[in-house]
């Protein structure tokens, strides 16, 4: 793989224009992913799946080289008609389109990075293999007392051209004091057996606030990785939302660095799965001042033989008194093979705070079932009303209406 | 500087060193000491054997180090693996030839042996560095077929019972500092419960460590035969040292069908001074395997003392309708260290299990609750209930709850809830209000909060416990 890995990074550095210091730090970002290659089970946040086995046994050999040149053709059709928005259309990693019709042109900057960040991470590989492969770095500026005016849909595509290929995209929002922006990261897959990893990268500054809503319906056998950092100052708000369903494998992480007093992160997720999925949702809130707040809510649905993990961290540093953490997973299986993992950590050093996490697993409510069979309803519909109130506890957590019943639309949940 | 050292030693209640000239084994972990050990206690072939294959297991084998407190690297080859009160060559006959000098020991921390054979109905196996000194309470127990002795004693009268059950539950092939047990345990106790029968006492060890630079690898093996009940009872204390040292046990229980095991401990080991130096390393394996069916293990324990304590008392849930529990009260002061809690395995159908652990963590003590819960594929019908709380006594200490949770099995719930807050403001005001002094008030909340814990454990031990929470938390308040 290290050859592979080197002659494609060669070929591509040679077929796209880059500066020298940008390929100073992805020769740099090369080496580090060489040196430590995929992560696996030895690492504990990879003790769940192991994606290196996870990549071995579903695509086998990896292609690294991307080509950006090659034009790829936006088919309006796959909009979506009921709200009017602003859109980013990436296929294969590459942006082919940035709207931003309906906003005020010169209250957004957007550039490209050149100095791109290596990342606050922890021994994270797959943040390097990003760093190398993925293409000039957008960023997205939204300028001081702005708000969006309407939702950004960011359309994350691939097509049959790529296969067996590894895809890296990055993508930066810097929002400006007393901004804010709405943002729905739709994925829309075409291809098979391609190794996906995204990268977001958020900076709130003070009074900002992110929504981020990301939803992966479509069937495919794509494995995903998608890392998410947000970094807030003082009274910003970030709230993420996370619907997990279509692709073969999946791992969202979500990292949120409470720096500001006051500042709040919510993270509520889904996985609904089924056939022989394998999802992990990771979240790690950092409270790294005082008076600040954090809140997740995972809800799984496992069926066939899927697999479903969640591993949330709340860390407090001593710094961060006043702190608000609060945790809960619950998980329903619906089948004999399928799968709940959990790991809701704790970690705190400080003593003025309140933190809790709770978690559950277990079949549907034998109770609840029988009561709704003995008001005329057949097993099934008894199970999927069940399910559905389950799940929609989550989505009723969503704070833009809007947003709320386009996602109740397209995730099929009333 | 002599009245500092007497000055040290007035802050741990128990730190003295009896001055019994030891009888050790030569430095060094070899296979030569292992056959020195194996010859002195005139163990059979087979031990002996089994015993090396340990060792080559260990050769292999590396220390672990995914644990949160982090410790200096042990010279393996720098301790002593066998260490014996020379004047015990030839095994007393009764507790009047002991060694007066060791009596006194045992008088300070509290357990005149000839009175508690009188007096509380209490049988003890003390452990005096490696070798059992006396053991009490045998008739009574003979008379029910109870087995009751050290392990060494057991490897020479019950030699049967031992093989078939030695290393069934920690194989020799476990993980670093049980196989290195394996290869070198020296001492401990052995319980065999017949069938049918409750044991009409507690069963209880006092554990101490004297010698310096001896490692401690103590071996405890508890059969409870089926239909059988047995509480055991395992305190510990250890006198003040410098440098640390490692202790690093094996327990081992099996329940058969019908069977019920209860095992407590209150670890009171010196824990270091105020500055983090010295200090025990408590890294023991404990683990229960509910063979038969309708079997019960339950660990309770308090854990007070050691700088570092690392231990994960567990049950291997295998015969159907099984019981485990796990009450832990952990409490770190000054600079101690603890990543404790429990695994509960469920393997068996309609498995139930239960854990309940109070962490407090004060001064700049550092503590970790690590859990695994795994219901396995063919666990139909078990439960699990989780509840870890932790208590924080300033900013300077952390308290972390690390819980696995694996779910296999569709039919089977888990329930898990952790809490981490501090004393609350109001409540200290309450109390303060009503005479009670700031400590007291304290000790008073500490109290309830530990109290789920401390009721599960048998009557003389939880006096004992309760004073010593109190005693452990000492100066971590304002």
């Amino acid at each position: 793989m290290e050859q592979k890995l080197k002659t494609d990074f060669d070929k591509f550095i040679s077929t796209s224009n880059f500066s020298n210091q940008e390929i100073k730090l992805k020769k740099q970002a090369l080496d580090n992913f060489l040196k430590n290659g995929f992560p696996s089970r030895k690492l504990e946040n990879w003790k769940f799946s192991d994606i290196n086995q996870i990549i071995q046994k579903n695509i086998g050999e990896l292609v690294f080289y991307n080509n950006y040149n090659i034009e790829n053709e936006v088919n309006d059709d796959i909009f979506i008609k009921e709200i009017e928005h602003n859109k980013i259309v990436i296929i294969n990693g590459k942006v082919e389109r940035l709207s931003f019709e309906y906003e005020e042109s010169d209250k957004i900057n957007l550039t490209t990075l050149d100095n791109f960040n290596q990342n606050p991470n922890e021994d994270n590989s797959l943040l390097s293999l990003n760093n190398s492969f993925s293409n000039k770095i957008r960023n997205i500026l939204v300028k001081k007392n702005y708000s969006f005016k309407k939702p950004l849909i960011i359309y994350q595509i691939t097509n049959e051209k790529v296969s067996n290929t590894n895809i890296n995209f990055q993508l930066n929002f810097e929002l400006e004091e007393n901004s804010s922006i709405n943002i729905i990261n739709l994925s829309d897959d075409n291809s098979e057996k391609n190794f996906i990893n995204n990268l977001y990268n958020f900076n709130l500054s003070k009074n900002a606030i992110l929504k981020n809503y990301k939803i992966d319906k479509k069937n495919n056998t794509n494995i995903k990785y998608d890392y998410s950092s947000i970094i807030q100052k003082e009274n910003s708000i970030s709230e993420t939302f996370i619907f997990s369903s279509g692709s073969d494998y999946v791992k969202n992480e979500v990292n949120c660095y409470l720096e500001g007093k006051y500042s709040s992160a919510f993270i509520n997720g889904i996985h609904l799965l089924s056939k022989n999925k394998n999802h992990e949702i990771r979240t790690k809130t950092n409270h790294l001042y005082e008076n600040t707040k954090s809140y997740q809510l995972i809800k799984s649905v496992i069926d066939d033989s899927s697999k479903s993990v969640y591993q949330g961290k709340i860390y407090v540093n001593s710094k961060a008194q006043k702190t608000d953490g609060y945790q809960l997973s619950k998980a329903v299986l619906l089948n004999e093979q399928a799968e709940f993992n959990a790991k809701p950590e704790l970690e705190i050093y400080a003593d003025d705070v309140k933190c809790s996490h709770g978690s559950t697993s277990g079949s549907l409510d034998e109770d609840s079932i029988f009561y709704l069979m003995s008001r005329g309803l057949d097993q099934k519909t008894a199970k999927e009303l069940l399910i559905n109130g389950f799940l929609l506890d989550v989505v009723e957590k969503i704070t833009d209406e809007e947003i709320k019943k386009l996602i109740k639309n397209i995730i099929g949940l009333n | 500087m002599r009245d500092k050292q007497i000055e040290d030693l007035k802050d741990y209640k128990y730190g003295f060193s009896t001055d019994i000239e030891s009888f050790k084994a030569p430095k060094g972990l070899n296979e030569e000491v292992i056959r020195f050990i194996s010859n002195i206690k005139k163990e059979p072939d087979w031990l002996l054997q089994w015993r090396l294959k340990a060792f080559e297991r260990l050769k292999v084998l590396k220390e672990p180090d995914w644990q949160k407190p982090k410790y200096p690297k042990i010279d393996y080859q720098d301790l002593y693996y066998y260490s014996a009160p020379k004047s015990f060559k030839e095994k007393p006959k009764n507790l009047e030839d002991l060694d007066p000098k060791l009596l006194e020991t045992y008088k300070k921390l509290g357990i005149p042996l000839q009175e508690q054979k009188r007096l509380n109905g209490i049988a003890v196996d003390a452990v005096f560095d490696s070798v059992s000194v006396a053991t009490t309470f045998k008739d009574t127990l003979t008379e029910k077929g109870i087995i009751f002795c050290s392990i060494s004693e057991a490897i020479q009268k019950h030699p049967d019972l031992v093989r078939k059950y030695l290393g069934s539950v920690i194989p020799i092939t476990d993980h670093f500092f049980a196989t290195l047990n394996s290869a070198v345990f020296t001492d401990g106790s052995f319980v065999y419960i017949p069938p049918n029968v409750k044991c009409p006492m507690e069963l209880s060890t006092y554990f101490r460590i004297n010698a310096s630079d001896t490692g401690q690898f103590e071996r405890t093996l508890i059969i409870a035969d089926k239909g059988s009940y047995v509480s055991y009872l395992e305190g510990c204390t250890a006198p003040m040292r410098d440098e640390n040292q490692l202790h690093a046990a094996n327990v081992e229980l099996i329940a058969l069908d019908d069977a019920e095991i209860k095992y407590s401990t209150v670890q009171n080991w010196y824990p270091g001074d105020k500055d983090g130096k010295g200090g025990i390393y408590n890294f023991v394996t404990k683990r229960g395997l509910c063979k038969g069916k309708n079997s019960k293990i339950s660990w309770t324990q308090v854990e007070t003392g050691s700088a570092i304590t690392w231990k994960y008392p567990s049950c291997i849930l295998k015969g159907d309708n099984s019981i485990g529990e796990f009450y832990s009260i952990a409490i770190t002061n000054n600079h101690q260290k603890a990543d404790t809690g429990t695994k509960m395995i469920h393997l068996g159908k309609n498995t139930k299990s239960k854990i309940i652990s109070k962490g407090i963590s004060a001064g700049k003590s550092d503590m970790t609750y690590r859990g695994l819960v795994d219901i396995s594929k063919n666990a139909f019908n078990s439960t699990n209930y989780t509840q870890c709380d932790s208590l924080l006594m300033g900013n300077k200490c952390g308290a972390h709850t690390v819980p696995y949770i694996k779910n296999k099995n569709s039919n089977s719930n888990i329930a898990h809830e952790a809490t981490t807050s501090k004393i609350s403001e109001d409540q200290l005001h309450y109390c303060q209000q009503r005479g009670l002094n700031q400590e007291e008030a304290v000790g008073l909340i500490v109290n309830g909060f530990c109290k789920e814990v401390l009721q599960q454990l048998p009557m003389e031990f939880a006096v004992e416990a309760q004073k010593l929470v109190g005693i452990s938390l000492e100066g971590s308040v304002g």
